[in-house]
């Protein structure tokens, strides 16, 4: 999630890492990448404006205080990071529950945002925290909605209101009424009610909205957002806002490769925090939201916690192994093979600054500090914006395809060509040395991007003498790149 | 009139917009989710010319990246067969319904493929439809694999000689690379009984930049032939579809404007230029 403008900053901030000092220049440039990648995320004009023009005031602050060297570009990323966290909701809050049980939870959002899933997700999300949950079922507009929350009701063992049929047939302010008196009268202690799609222009269903909530009286409004919304997130949120009015934010959909923008320009045009993220079909693909995980995220840092997860996949040598294998019999190694290696290349990266920290590190200091991971990211970005066909077959990319990737992945459509070149190059000489008979146990080289040397992407990482790597692509990092 | 018109109308008449001007255009352009890079080609053309002639000029160059693909359904002799794909909760099952009960009054006969077997109660809302409109649905017992169910509706539209078959799909995000897989199966074993001759992609018109990824990923699975475009009755002006058009030669053929199923029409491209524009 939140992958492509993760890549566009991590590509601002490589280039402001490889200054020796920074100037105000850097950091004019750098926010000029960052407003282009807001826009290309869906993040709403008047919102990129203000954050950029925040970011770079409080840049332009601290650049005297700061000494040359490398601890500058973080002091600079600190501050995006800081505002961006602050904008997505600061410290991530839970919902408040009511002193007289139940807790009232009122969703609401355009058609088609995902809320009757949503339903059954924050139902089961509380009863594991030992609530008594109860959804009531207020759509009475879509077709078979009433039908689909009973379902779900079901499989996730929670109770569900549902005295309409709907389809068009009952009073769904009524039904709210009866459903909150009802769970109150059998001790629920929660109450979740699924409302009706409606659009924000649409004040007759609008009016119906404040109508359930004059008649249960909330202690949460949840607008229920869909990641992939462009700029009219801006609108809709407002007219939501304006009309039944809503004290937090879910995204769903964001196990999509949405860029997910539209979060930042709501949270921050309604002051109203994220505080549930729905990312996948299944019930139990649903967490809190964490601002300032995700704003780490965002910023191509990853979090602590996430970084050990991801380490013991890093570090499990199931890459190089799947990718001998692959070689040996006599598979090509394909773009989404490259794409594996940069990704545990890169984990290996953050994995190596966590454990310079640790004492006793500083002999490993110097090599981790020549790993210019920034670069792996642009790289995999391209990647990543390839389609899985253009990955499987670098054939069929012509102008406008490459024009696409460099758009989506923040880079020159140059740059695009290049990895494609030398990719090309790669496969065909891994081709004549399998046909020349490989040697055993020594996987492929895949190319590297040709930035990837160390600080300043000019001078080459000092070269070790022999190589003790297990994976062939930092491997082929330490023997510098194949360009 | 517009915002946009306003400032148009603003710099009608003087030799050249002043930047604030632009960039006030640039923003209105951008609030259609045109896309940053659309929009910077759009007004480096547009900043070329005369202020006099910028309303016009603009909607002249909106209008060359327009598909030059035919805009109309499908039709023949044989069954077609039209599959309806997208992700999740754009309005597919609707947008059936809505095309189903369009055909129905031009007097085609039309046939239901219930192949969403995977959202709770997808198939009922399916039936629902295709009882108000009185035509029939084929489905499967819940969970049954989509491919099978899509091959029944098949074999029985070619039986019955029927004008029209269309099969809902279940909504599918585009990065999940077995559900695409499956949606290609799906596609493929329709073919074992007659070819597919249309697939349309539904867009929602609130979706930001990622419907580029959407239609172009979506166009590699099952070759899509057509975008349905919906919820044009909100606030939102569904630009992202022109980006679609105009990248992969895509043409948008109907616009879902409502929750009934006579919300809906062909698409016409100067109403959605205007509205563009408005
Ligand atoms: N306002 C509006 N709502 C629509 C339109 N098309 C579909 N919807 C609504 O969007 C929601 C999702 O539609 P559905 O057909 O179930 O989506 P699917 O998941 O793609 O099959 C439902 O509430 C529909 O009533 C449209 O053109 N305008
Ligand atoms: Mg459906």
């Amino acid at each position: 999630m939140f992958q492509t403008l993760t890549s566009r900053f991590a590509g601002a901030f490589g280039t402001l890492r490889s200054r020796g000092k920074i100037s105000e220049k850097d950091i004019e440039l750098a926010i000029e990448e960052i407003r282009e990648a807001l826009l290309e995320a869906d993040v709403a004009l008047a919102v990129v404006e203000s954050f950029t023009e925040n970011v770079q005031n409080h840049a332009l602050e601290i650049l005297p205080t700061l000494q040359a060297g490398s601890n500058q570009a973080e002091a600079i990323y600190s501050v995006v990071n800081k505002e961006l966290t602050e904008i997505l909701g600061g410290g991530a809050r839970r919902i408040r529950f009511a002193k007289k049980p139940p807790t009232v939870i009122m969703l609401a959002g355009l058609q088609g945002a995902g809320k009757t899933t949503l339903a059954a997700k924050l139902a089961k999300f509380y009863k594991d925290q030992g609530e008594t949950p109860i959804l009531i079922a207020s759509d009475l507009q879509r077709p078979n909605a009433v039908n689909q929350l009973q379902v779900v009701g079901q499989s996730v063992g929670v109770p569900v209101f549902a005295p309409e049929p709907g389809n068009g047939i009952g009073n769904p302010v009524k039904v709210a009424r009866d459903g909150v008196q009802f769970a109150t009268s059998k001790l629920h202690s929660m109450v979740i009610i699924d409302t009706a799609g409606r659009l924000g222009v649409d004040a007759a269903l609008m009016q119906e909205a404040i109508a359930i909530r004059d008649a249960v009286t909330p202690d949460e409004i949840l607008f229920v957002v869909d990641a992939m919304i462009g700029q009219d997130a801006v609108k809709t949120a407002q007219a939501f806002q304006d009309g039944v009015g809503f004290d937090g934010v879910v995204i769903t959909k964001l196990d999509g490769d949405a860029r997910g923008g539209s979060a930042l320009s709501i949270a921050a045009l309604t002051g109203r925090p994220i505080m549930f993220a729905s990312v996948g079909e299944k019930i139990s693909d649903f967490d809190i939201f964490y601002p300032e995980r995700m704003a780490s995220r965002i910023l191509g840092m990853g979090d602590v916690a996430t970084l050990a997860e991801q380490a013991k996949k890093a570090f499990d040598g199931d890459t190089a192994k799947k990718l001998e294998d692959k070689f040996s019999s006599g598979e090509d190694f394909t773009l989404d093979d490259f794409l594996e290696q940069l990704e545990a290349m890169s984990k290996m990266g953050s994995m190596g600054k966590l454990l310079s920290m640790l004492p006793g590190a500083g002999q490993m200091k110097k090599q981790i500090e020549n790993f210019d991971e920034s670069e792996i990211t642009r790289t995999k970005a391209i990647v990543q914006s390839m389609t899985p066909l253009e990955r499987r077959d670098l054939k069929v990319l012509n102008g406008s395809r490459r024009a696409r990737i460099a758009t989506g992945s923040g880079r020159k459509v140059s740059d695009v060509n290049a990895l494609v070149d030398k990719f090309t190059a790669a496969q065909k000489m891994m081709k004549q040395m399998r046909n020349g008979g490989s040697i055993p146990g020594m996987p492929p080289m895949p190319p590297m991007p040709s930035g990837m040397r160390g600080p300043g992407g000019a001078a080459k990482a000092p070269q070790k003498k022999k190589s003790k790597s297990g994976n062939p692509a930092k491997r082929a990092l330490e023997n510098g790149s194949i360009s | 009139m517009g915002l946009f018109n306003r400032l148009i109308a603003k710099v009608r008449g003087t030799s050249s917009a002043s930047a604030v001007e632009w960039s006030e255009i640039e923003s209105e352009l951008l609030a259609s989710d045109l896309g940053p890079t659309l929009v910077s080609a759009l007004l480096a053309e547009a900043k070329k010319l005369p202020g006099d002639d910028v309303e016009n000029a603009m909607k002249e160059i909106l209008r060359s990246k327009l598909s030059r693909k035919s805009r109309a359904i499908s039709s023949g002799d044989s069954t077609q067969i039209v599959l309806v794909v997208g992700v999740n909760g754009t309005g597919k099952t609707t947008s059936v319904a809505k095309l189903a009960t369009r055909l129905h009054e031009e007097k085609q006969s039309v046939l239901l493929g219930a192949a969403d077997t995977f959202r709770a109660a997808a198939v009922d809302q399916l039936t629902t439809w295709g009882d108000r409109i009185g035509i029939e649905t084929i489905t499967g017992k819940e969970g049954a694999e989509p491919a099978s169910v899509a091959f029944d509706s098949a074999k029985r539209a070619i039986d019955e000689n029927v004008n029209y078959l269309l099969i809902d799909t279940a909504g599918r995000l585009h990065n999940k690379n077995d559900l695409m897989a499956e949606l290609g199966k799906v596609r493929r074993v329709v073919e074992k009984v007659a070819p597919v001759s249309e697939v349309l992609l539904v867009i929602d018109a609130t979706t930001g930049q990622n419907g580029l990824m959407q239609a172009q990923i979506f166009s590699e699975a099952v070759e899509v032939t057509g975008l349905i475009v919906t919820k044009l009755d909100g606030s939102a002006r569904g630009g992202i579809a022109l980006a679609i058009e105009s990248s992969l030669d895509i043409p948008i053929k109907f616009i879902g404007t409502g929750e009934a199923a006579t919300d809906f029409a062909a698409f016409e491209p100067e109403k959605y230029l205007d509205g563009l524009l408005a």
